[in-house]
């Protein structure tokens, strides 16, 4: 069962400088990714959720190497990422899918050509055999051949999606960063594309990164479930542990203020948090989500927790779960 | 809810057009609905199905762009506002009706501070002086949870955070004490964590004056959390009218049962394969002669590609639109011929 994970994120960050100048500060970031490892094995699905603004895609996009990290390392089947030497060598395992199918498809391309980039760009095949690929590939998400010949303005944006998926699996990459692919369709075109992107991994095995912050689907898509706040990751666990078991008081009101589709659920207790999430260039210093914790506790101004192994399935970065606070 | 009461408001098939580069197109097809006083009506919809331009037609906004067919009307209490002047009707918006939308950017000036927003509308509508205005500005911004409102008064829309603009709508909304409010997926932008206190505040509001709600939203989710009754949209029209329970419980049209089984579990084991509907939403030109949703049914009938079937009101509660409605055992027949001795599910 001991197996080598496919992607092993090892405390990354990402400091962005801002407000260089005006106000004479030097060095000041956006810790807009500060210390986050996850590890992703082969043909499983690694859900990251959190709200607006928290590293979700600096994090995914860091993992693909469209981004370089600040700091900590990737490995890519072992391999530093920054060791391969060229970029365009990581797009033939790692590849990523865009929330916005309508800005993320160059709009006087063809379909066909579209899909085919990627097969061109790493000189794979020749032209016929780049056309039957991507009559499989179009048939592989959904859509019919003769939608080839058209171009993006055509479609609606579930099929755009379709589209964006053919284009990603081009290269039959090993990991799929999915950044928040259903957040912009409608309800009904969410399940299909949910469903055609279980399908796809049942058949060739590829894993996923999958960023969302609507976290019904992240729940039917992923195996193990991160969840992020202001740039670290506050809480680590399978599944099926994690909506039962919530432990950090973030997952708990998270999962708590998610709107059931059930009006006999109307008068649960919820828990509401009060303020706003703060600004990730100037994070609270101790446990960054202390402001907005309904059990915080003194040391919590203090001490910043550390991730720490909380049952066979979950890890947890709260000081209730820590045995160095004396309580 | 008295049902002898009149409705505060009555739209009566509404029909309107738009012309597009390709087309006309009849974004709002024969709808006709009330909401009572004190009500929360939600109108649900996926993209494009005519949410936006019911609430537009309902406020008068638009009005270059929107056509409306002679038999439309909307009763606002005794008042056609279709038939009003334009100045008749800034006496309604915003005053009687008011309106929060998506994007509070839309509806903020982003040159003069919060305060000053506030408050001006309030001497505009309630004709009272500029301080005594900022006054209540203030009580408002107290009232939907600004934190340290005092202070905010002066900070201009950009310094807000996304909540905390959508909280200003919500006060300059109620600032002149409407009947009615529209809020068109007033929380969809907004982190889960946010919308929770949104929705929290609208129903806290709700409670303490009374105030009618259309929301406007395609999240069943959030309609099961707040509506009192739902109105569900497809293709410009009703497909779907029911009670919150009826709606959730027992649906009726296909279409609002799809939606509903769409939807991923968030508690309980997840499902290998998620209920789909096929296909997609049909063009707005090039809509299917019969019924709108003829195309991506799965109980269709002849019947369903020839002739459209109307709004009627079904034995079991809801009213829908479908000539094979879900709610009797097996049943295909039309239940408008249905025998009362029919044995209905649930
Ligand atoms: N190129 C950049 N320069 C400066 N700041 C950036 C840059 N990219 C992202 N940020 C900041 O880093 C933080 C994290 O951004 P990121 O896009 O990763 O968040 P996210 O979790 O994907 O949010 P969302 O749910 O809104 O997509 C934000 O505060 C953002 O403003
Ligand atoms: N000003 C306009 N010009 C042209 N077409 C329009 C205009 N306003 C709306 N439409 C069209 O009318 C139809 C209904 O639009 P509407 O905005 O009411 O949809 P909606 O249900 O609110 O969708 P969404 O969930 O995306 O907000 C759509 O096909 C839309 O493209
Ligand atoms: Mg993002
Ligand atoms: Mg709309």
């Amino acid at each position: 069962m001991k197996q080598q994970p496919l992607v092993s994120i090892i405390d990354i960050k990402k400091y962005f400088p801002v407000g260089s100048g005006l106000f004479g500060k030097k060095n000041h970031f956006v810790k807009a990714v500060d210390g986050v490892s996850i590890d992703i094995y082969p043909g499983e699905t690694v859900g990251l959720v959190g709200e607006s603004g928290c590293g979700k895609s600096t994090t995914g996009r860091m993992v693909v190497g469209l981004t370089d990290p600040t700091g900590g390392e990737i490995y890519f089947e072992g391999k530093k990422l920054s060791e391969y030497r060229a970029k365009k060598s990581l797009g033939k395992n790692l590849q990523m899918i865009f929330q916005d199918p309508y800005s993320s498809l160059n709009p006087r391309m063809t379909v066909a050509d579209i899909i085919a980039e990627p097969l061109v760009l790493h000189k794979v095949g020749n032209a016929k055999d780049r056309r039957k690929r991507v009559d499989e590939l179009l048939e592989r998400v959904g859509l019919d051949s003769y939608h080839g010949s058209r171009y993006p303005i055509e479609f609606s944006g579930g099929q755009r999606q379709r589209i964006g998926i053919a284009r990603a699996l081009a290269l039959q990459p090993k990991l799929i960063v999915c950044d928040e692919p259903v957040s912009a369709l409608d309800v009904s075109i969410q399940a299909q594309i949910l469903n055609l992107l279980k399908e796809i991994q049942k058949d060739m095995g590829l894993s996923y990164l999958f960023i969302a912050h609507g976290i019904q689907a992240v729940k039917h898509i992923s195996d193990k479930i991160a969840v992020m706040y202001l740039g670290k990751i506050i809480e680590f666990a399978d599944k099926e542990e994690l909506f039962a078991n919530p432990r950090h008081p973030y997952t708990k009101a998270l999962l708590s203020a998610v709107p059931l589709p059930n009006p006999k659920m109307r008068d649960r207790e919820r828990i509401i948090l009060q303020g706003d999430l703060p600004s990730p260039a100037n994070p609270p210093a101790g446990c960054s989500f202390h402001t907005r914790c309904p059990v915080a506790m003194e040391q919590c101004r203090s001490i910043d927790p550390n991730l720490l192994s909380t049952s066979e399935q979950s890890l947890t970065a709260c000081l209730l779960f820590e045995d160095r606070v004396a309580n | 809810m008295s049902s002898k009461e009149s409705p505060l408001l009555e739209v009566k098939n509404l029909e309107t057009f738009i012309s597009t580069p390709k087309g006309e197109i009849k974004p709002v097809n024969n709808v006709s609905f009330s909401i009572n006083k004190g009500e929360i009506v939600a109108l649900v919809g996926e993209s494009g199905s005519g949410k936006s331009v019911s609430s537009l037609s309902i406020m008068g906004l638009n009005a270059s762009a929107i056509q409306y067919k002679p038999e439309s009307s909307i009763y606002f209490k005794d008042k056609d506002l279709l038939r009003l002047e334009e100045k008749e009707m800034r006496k309604i918006r915003g005053n009687e009706i008011a309106m929060i939308f998506q994007d509070p950017m839309f509806s903020l000036n982003p040159v003069h501070t919060i305060g000053k927003q506030i408050a001006e509308s309030i001497v505009l509508h309630k004709k009272v002086k500029y301080k005594e205005a900022l006054e209540t500005a203030l009580d408002l911004l107290n009232k939907v949870g600004i934190p340290d409102a005092k202070r905010r008064l002066n900070d201009y829309p950009h310094q807000l955070s996304g909540g905390m603009r959508q909280r200003v709508m919500i006060a300059m909304a109620l600032a002149c004490d409407p009947q009615l409010l529209i809020a068109d997926e007033p929380t969809t932008a907004l982190d889960v964590t946010i919308q929770a206190q949104i929705l929290n505040l609208l129903r806290k509001l709700q409670k303490e004056t009374g105030i009618s709600i259309l929301l406007i939203t395609h999240d069943l989710g959030v309609v099961a959390e707040m509506a009192d009754r739902v109105l569900v949209m497809y293709c410009g029209k009703i497909v779907e009218e029911g009670t919150v329970a009826d709606i959730f419980e027992n649906p009726l049209h296909p279409y609002t049962k799809g939606l509903m089984s769409s939807v991923p579990e968030l508690y309980g084991p997840s499902k290998e394969k998620l209920d789909t509907i096929p296909g997609i939403v049909p063009n707005p030109l090039e809509l299917p002669t019969g019924c709108n949703f003829v195309t991506r049914c799965s109980y269709a009938t002849k019947k369903c590609s020839q002739t459209a079937p109307t709004l009627l009101q079904h034995p079991s509660g809801n009213r829908v639109s479908c000539w094979n409605p879900f709610g009797k055992e097996g049943g295909s027949a039309h239940y408008e011929t249905a025998a009362t001795s029919i044995n209905y599910r649930h």
